[in-house]
């Protein structure tokens, strides 16, 4: 690992203007970060620690209806907040889904949203890759590339984002509030992840010094907690990236699907929110049909990257169960295997 | 430039200079301390060989910064023990031939007790192996693991009821 400067900042407005240097990165838990470090993908001359910054890692509900999470939370701590599982239930499924328990114990929220992608030939760094090296080429366009990219890649770069967390949060409208070099702003979480383009090298909207301090869910995700789940196809049950997930979101009045949310994981470099599929579901029946045409709907521009035209069907089935999953209900107990097609009925204390 | 930090490492408290921070939770524990009980398999947040308890939360101590946890309470599998007494954990893992080689165990067990205050998985050996799931056996060791965690988790079952009988 390169030798780095290591800063703790005592304020936000400290880490921010530390973290603006050019070749200075933040540091949360570390647990993607490190990893890359060691395998000397990513090379930062500073660290700035905003582990021991105040007050960045509480849950506020806002008396609007929304919920405010503060980004040094820790995965586990906001899938387990019993309040937060109850209202935003595909959220706290899609996270315990991620990693291992020691891993969602130390990661945080923040650190989740900025997680690099796990395309091999971006760890490998004997490989070509343009997000890894500006211009670098890319080995994974002809390498093994079964898990990659079937929606939003370029020639440049077919990377997937890896994340389970944002798939739900760009389903339910999340904003990210970020403090930067001109002070507060905010962005969509589905503004926040970009497409490579020609710019692969770039993941996210943020500049140089900013700093996601929180994310917000806004009223009306509340009013989808009877009907929603988070599903995702792994290589092997638990541990493991999805190859495709899903997270579905329904509000059903009167036996008619009054609202749809819809977002897809593993497919993109980016948490996939499938609006044309949504939109057809408004207004209809919860029907196998229906479902099957808002599934057909999520995968319309989709194209391998390379061996993965599977996915692509794969992807369709997952929309349809997720979508047949939250129309039956959102359990009361998370399942034993969360998110998982293999679940059976006994799970987790959710409620 | 040089970081001091101070732990609390099984009940004693210990002060360091760090003259680099790359130092590792894991690399601290064994190089300075001698605490070779957390073990390094990958190195990389996949084996979960190197587990440990941080305020009581199990974590990868191969991807936590020493630096960073200045203040830290820290619990090692040389801590679980008291004296010749072995934790109810680690007496289960005996009984029920939990290990093979015996490389994984200490990350199995640190983990195993940190999942039990949890309270998440009970007594389904599903919901066991799911939380479980990040350390990994080579030598293939599971079906025992499950069998020692089921026999703790009972124990401790029986003893919180005792406690509030």
């Amino acid at each position: 690992m390169k030798q780095f400067d290591y800063l703790r900042p005592a304020t936000v407005a400290e880490a921010v203007a530390a973290a603006a240097q050019p070749g200075a990165v933040y540091l949360a838990a570390g647990t993607n970060l490190l990893d890359l470090m060691k395998g000397g993908v990513s090379r930062p001359d500073r660290l700035v620690d905003v582990t021991h910054l105040d007050g960045l890692d509480q849950i506020e509900r806002l008396a609007d209806g929304s919920v405010r999470i503060g980004a040094l939370m820790r995965n586990a701590d906001l899938a387990h907040d019993a309040d937060f599982a109850k209202s935003y239930p595909a959220v706290a499924e899609a996270l315990l889904s991620g990693a291992s328990a020691q891993l969602r114990n130390a990661a945080t929220v923040g650190g989740n949203l900025l997680q690099r992608t796990r395309c091999a030939y971006f760890y490998d760094t004997a490989s070509r890759c343009n997000k890894r090296e500006v211009g670098g080429g890319c080995d994974a366009r002809g390498g093994e590339n079964r898990t990659h990219a079937v929606l939003g890649w370029s020639e440049n770069c077919i990377a997937t984002n890896p994340s389970d967390f944002c798939v739900p949060l760009v389903a339910l409208d999340a904003v990210v509030e970020i403090e930067g070099r001109n002070g507060r702003r905010e962005i969509t979480l589905d503004a926040l992840h970009r497409l490579p383009g020609d710019t692969p090298e770039r993941d996210t909207a943020l500049e140089p010094g900013d700093l996601i301090v929180a994310v917000r869910l806004p009223p009306a995700a509340r009013g989808f907690a009877g009907h929603a789940r988070y599903l995702k196809v792994r290589d092997r049950t638990s541990y493991a990236f999805a190859i495709v997930s899903a997270s579905a979101a329904l509000r059903i009045e009167n036996g008619t699907i009054a609202e749809a949310r819809l977002a897809l994981g593993g497919v993109a470099a980016k948490p996939w929110r499938a609006r044309a599929a949504e939109d057809v579901l408004r207004g209809v029946a919860p029907t196998a049909d229906a479902f099957q045409e808002a599934a057909w709907r999520a995968l319309s521009d989709a194209k391998p990257s390379g061996d993965n035209v599977f996915k692509i069907e794969l992807a369709r089935r997952i929309v349809v169960r997720a979508l047949t999953l939250a129309a039956a209900g959102t359990p009361a107990r998370i399942p034993a295997l969360p998110a998982s097609p293999f679940a059976s009925t006994s799970g987790a204390i959710h409620v | 430039m040089n970081h001091s930090i101070s732990l609390t490492v099984n009940g004693a408290r210990r002060d360091f200079v760090l003259d680099d921070p790359r130092v590792t939770l894991l690399d601290l524990l064994r190089e300075r301390l001698d605490l070779t009980g957390t073990k390094k398999g990958c190195d990389r947040g996949q084996c979960g060989a190197c587990t440990i308890l941080v305020d009581g939360k199990r974590i990868n101590s191969c991807l936590a910064l020493a630096v960073s946890h200045d203040g830290a309470d820290i619990l090692t599998i040389e801590g679980v023990a008291r004296g010749d007494q072995l934790h109810p954990v680690q007496a289960a893992f005996i009984a029920h031939d939990g290990f093979q080689c015996g490389f994984c165990t200490p990350g199995q067990i640190m983990s195993a007790i940190g999942m039990m205050q949890e309270a998440q998985a009970g007594n389904d050996p599903e919901r066991i192996r799911e939380c479980m799931s990040g350390n990994l056996c080579r030598c293939g060791a599971y079906a025992g693991i499950v069998d020692a965690v089921l026999e703790a988790q009972a124990g401790m079952d029986e003893s919180n009821q005792r406690r509030s009988a």
